[in-house]
């Protein structure tokens, strides 16, 4: 039996014990992992030296797998078992994919989300995220030598719910505790933001490998305030690659390549690319299977014309994002580039004649996301930092549900800062009518054909009465994550039944467990030891929460309330010693539910402390 | 246990400690939203217990939903009035003035065209219009409001406001459109 440790009045058991933390940015090209290390953001590097994983996965047929510079290496050699570019999959059907013909992968066409056949069995874009996910958490359990808190996963601001929910569904798959799904530009103004201390308007303007974003935000004493966000989340370096490789097939005449050649032709398309941001022009020398030479010139002439649209694309977003924020150019005060692809020059210019002003570049677009993520993580593990900042964020594209005629009724807007909720009423339209079918889009589109279907659900068991009589409540819920919850509610009886709909793409936490189970059937031990190990930091977490919430606001509870919480408290302290991972989950569910008055209390004592010092006189005078 | 000083049912006004009028001191509200904000918001409760993240959700939407209904002239009138007991009607009434009505029909006319032919100059210059009457009718809002407390009026008002909303959405949707 351990000894009862007694702290000091006033402080908390472990007041100086740093939670490991970590930020992820999760690109579709490259990926990386940064933590904050005595005060500083750092990125987390390989044994190598190496900082960027490259976003590949490769499934061989014994059912192991190779992820970054090792699967990179291959593929064009194993291009259908070596899935590159995966993010432009998470949430995605298969008639959401574009330019299918030209990738070189066995899609599965399935409901939600497509899937992909490897030589170790179908696989979808959320387990393959995953496997890349895993590589980073290890490097950073390696790294800093302890059991992480959790981890901030960066997503695109302009991912809807469907790719958000899996995003976050990849994180637990691989084992990490999710603390927050942040948006990528709104990672880089912090990383930005806390490094030059900045007020006033600024754009962050974000190329990535397959994504862009643009955001408005405004910094102020200490509080981001994301104002607008607007984007394409299917653009990005990639297509800058495609173009190029057009050009190729144009130059030399080609059709009709083998998938090792279109892999190798955009590889070699790609080099180019890079090559054009130092070089006036760039050599593509490759020799295809079946013998041919391909040996063209690319000038950087040629590839701005050819890339003049793209760049285009991305204007258009950025001229609706201020307009959005009620805001003109001049307004804008600084414009942060984020995400490899703003490295080409003609980016640069673009920007900067748009904004009129040169773009920020001093910190490395590649890295600036998983530094401010990582900030973000360590101040949501609970460590306190010395700069107290706040971070509001919205969400990017409008929620609605499908009306009469196959319309749109919008029920949160877009730009809506989260978390927000809404409730909309609705009624039967025939007499008797006990069901009532309910559809939720996501989209800026009238008719719903053109939105994404984010979930459709019936609601049952309305009690049979005249057209028009029963009112169903709907409401629709977006967390600080940007994902969305729905529940239908019947009004009318004193009876109220109400659902939470999960959206139908996302997982379950069951299929999580199985999803978890399955791929670890060999090392099923380990399994268990890590989940017992998890439950176990929850629960050592949740104590010392309660403990220094105690210490903290332990008078606005009087004995008896007191007394209920250190019950509770003890039981989690007793099984702890033990090594029941489900007996430790009860227990902390109970403790969980005794603190509910407590935490009650203590939010309304925060409130009102936020209010104290102004008086209404304060404001008359 | 002390009774809760502020609780997710009080309205408004009372939540963000401001005067229950319609004239409003947007900075005392862009300052009251960020305190409350930095008080609640589930990122400073991310690493607490589950009910108190359940309740900072709770709390941080509320203030969200508050501060978009204040912050909004028209939502704050349309609260107002709520909380004065009267309707807006804004579903059902459409009872307005002729001369309002023919000024609409004019405007939406003038919108149509400036998309026709693509002139963002005449767009520029209706959206002016529009703000610019928008800004008398919430002038008069705020008398019927808070001087004269003419609240069946106000609600005409209001009415008359929300067709001005409809335009102006409709002519930054002409921007979108003659942007691509």
């Amino acid at each position: 039996m351990a000894l009862l440790q007694i702290s000091e009045p006033g402080l908390s058991a472990a007041p100086h014990q740093h939670r490991l933390a970590i930020g992820i940015d999760l690109g579709t090209t490259n990926s990386l992992v940064a933590t904050v290390r005595n005060g500083i953001s750092v990125v987390l590097n390989e044994d190598d030296g190496s900082a960027l994983l490259p976003s590949v996965v490769r499934y061989l047929a014994d059912g192991s797998t190779q992820v970054g510079l090792a699967a990179q290496a291959v593929q064009s050699e194993d291009p259908q078992n070596t899935i590159v570019s995966v993010k432009r999959f998470m949430g995605r059907g298969l008639k959401d994919v574009g330019d299918v013909v030209d990738l070189p992968y066995r899609f599965v066409d399935t409901p939600g989300m497509l899937q992909l056949r490897t030589a170790a069995g179908v696989k979808s874009p959320v387990e393959v995220s995953a496997e890349i996910l895993k590589v980073l958490r290890d490097r950073a359990e390696r790294s800093l030598g302890g059991e992480l808190v959790g981890a901030v996963i960066t997503v695109p601001a302009y991912f809807d719910d469907a790719q958000r929910q899996a995003t976050k569904d990849a994180a637990r798959l691989a084992g990490l505790n999710v603390l927050r799904l942040l948006n990528e530009p709104t990672a880089a103004a912090i990383a930005y933001g806390l490094d030059n201390a900045s007020e006033g308007v600024y754009a962050v303007y974000d190329l990535g490998g397959g994504t862009f974003d643009i955001s408005i935000l405004r910094l102020s004493k200490g509080v981001f305030e994301v104002l607008a966000t607007n984007g394409d989340s299917a653009l990005g370096g990639d297509d800058f690659d495609q173009r190029i490789y057009c050009w190729i097939l144009e130059q030399a005449g080609l059709s009709q390549l083998g998938v090792n050649d279109v892999r190798l032709l955009l590889t070699h398309a790609r080099t180019a690319k890079e090559q054009l941001t130092d070089n006036l022009q760039a050599q593509i020398t490759a020799v295809l299977s079946g013998g041919e030479l391909v040996d063209v010139t690319l000038t950087r002439e040629t590839f701005y014309d050819m890339t003049r649209n793209l760049l285009a694309r991305t204007l258009q977003p950025t001229r609706k994002a201020l307009r959005d924020a009620g805001l003109s150019v001049d307004e804008v005060q600084g414009v942060v580039m984020v995400g490899g692809s703003t490295r080409m020059p003609q980016v640069q210019r673009a920007v900067a004649e748009y904004f009129k002003q040169t773009p920020l570049t001093n910190l490395d677009p590649d890295k600036v996301v998983a530094l401010g993520a990582a900030i973000q993580a360590n101040v949501l593990a609970g460590n306190r930092s010395a700069d107290d900042w706040l971070l509001l964020d919205v969400i990017p594209l409008s929620l609605g549900l499908e009306t009469m005629g196959g319309l749109t009724e919008k029920v949160i807007p877009r730009n809506s800062t989260i978390p927000t909720a809404r409730a909309q009423e609705f009624t039967t339209y025939k007499d008797g009518q006990t069901a009532m079918s309910i559809h939720v889009v996501q989209g800026e589109r009238e008719l719903v054909s053109d939105c994404r279907s984010l979930a459709r659900f019936e609601l049952r068991g309305i009690p049979p009465m005249v057209a028009g009589a029963a009112r169903i409540r709907v409401t629709f819920q977006v967390d600080a994550d940007g994902l969305l919850s729905v529940s239908a509610r019947e009004m009318t009886t004193g009876h109220e039944s109400s659902i939470a709909v999960k959206p139908s793409y996302g997982l379950t936490d069951e299929e999580i467990t199985q999803m978890l189970k399955d791929s670890a059937q060999h090392a099923k031990d380990d399994m268990q030891a890590r989940a017992l190990r998890e439950q176990q930091v929850e629960a050592r977490q949740l104590l010392e929460a309660v403990e220094a919430a105690l210490q903290e606001d332990g008078d606005l509870l009087d004995a008896d309330g007191k007394a209920v919480i250190r019950a509770s408290m003890e039981g989690v302290r007793f099984l702890l010693e033990g090594e029941d991972q489900a007996a430790i989950k009860r227990a902390v569910e109970a403790l969980n539910q005794a603190t509910l008055p407590f935490a009650q209390a203590r939010m309304d004592k925060s409130v009102s402390g936020a209010l104290k010092g102004h008086k209404m006189s304060d404001l008359e005078s | 246990m002390t009774s809760p000083a502020v609780d997710l049912q009080q309205d408004f006004f009372t939540v963000f400690n401001l005067p229950r009028s319609f004239q409003l001191d947007s900075a005392a509200l862009d300052q009251r939203y960020r305190e409350l904000q930095s008080q609640v918001h589930p990122d400073k409760f991310s690493h607490l217990s589950d009910a108190e993240q359940r309740l900072s959700m709770q709390w941080a939407t509320r203030v969200n939903e508050g501060y978009q209904t204040l912050r909004d002239p028209l939502k704050r009138g349309r609260y107002l009035l709520t909380l004065h007991g009267v309707d807006t009607q804004e579903e059902n009434n459409m009872a307005m003035p002729m001369d309002f009505l023919m000024q609409q029909m004019e405007w939406r006319e003038g919108l149509q065209d400036a998309i026709s032919v693509r002139d963002l100059d005449a767009l520029d210059a209706l959206a002016d219009t529009a703000r610019h009457e928008t800004r008398s009718l919430q002038q008069q809002l705020a008398e019927q409001l808070d001087t004269t407390h003419e609240f069946v009026a106000a609600a005409g008002t209001v009415r008359k406001l929300r067709f001005l909303e409809k335009l102006a959405e409709e002519i930054a949707d002409a921007y979108d459109e003659l942007d691509s």
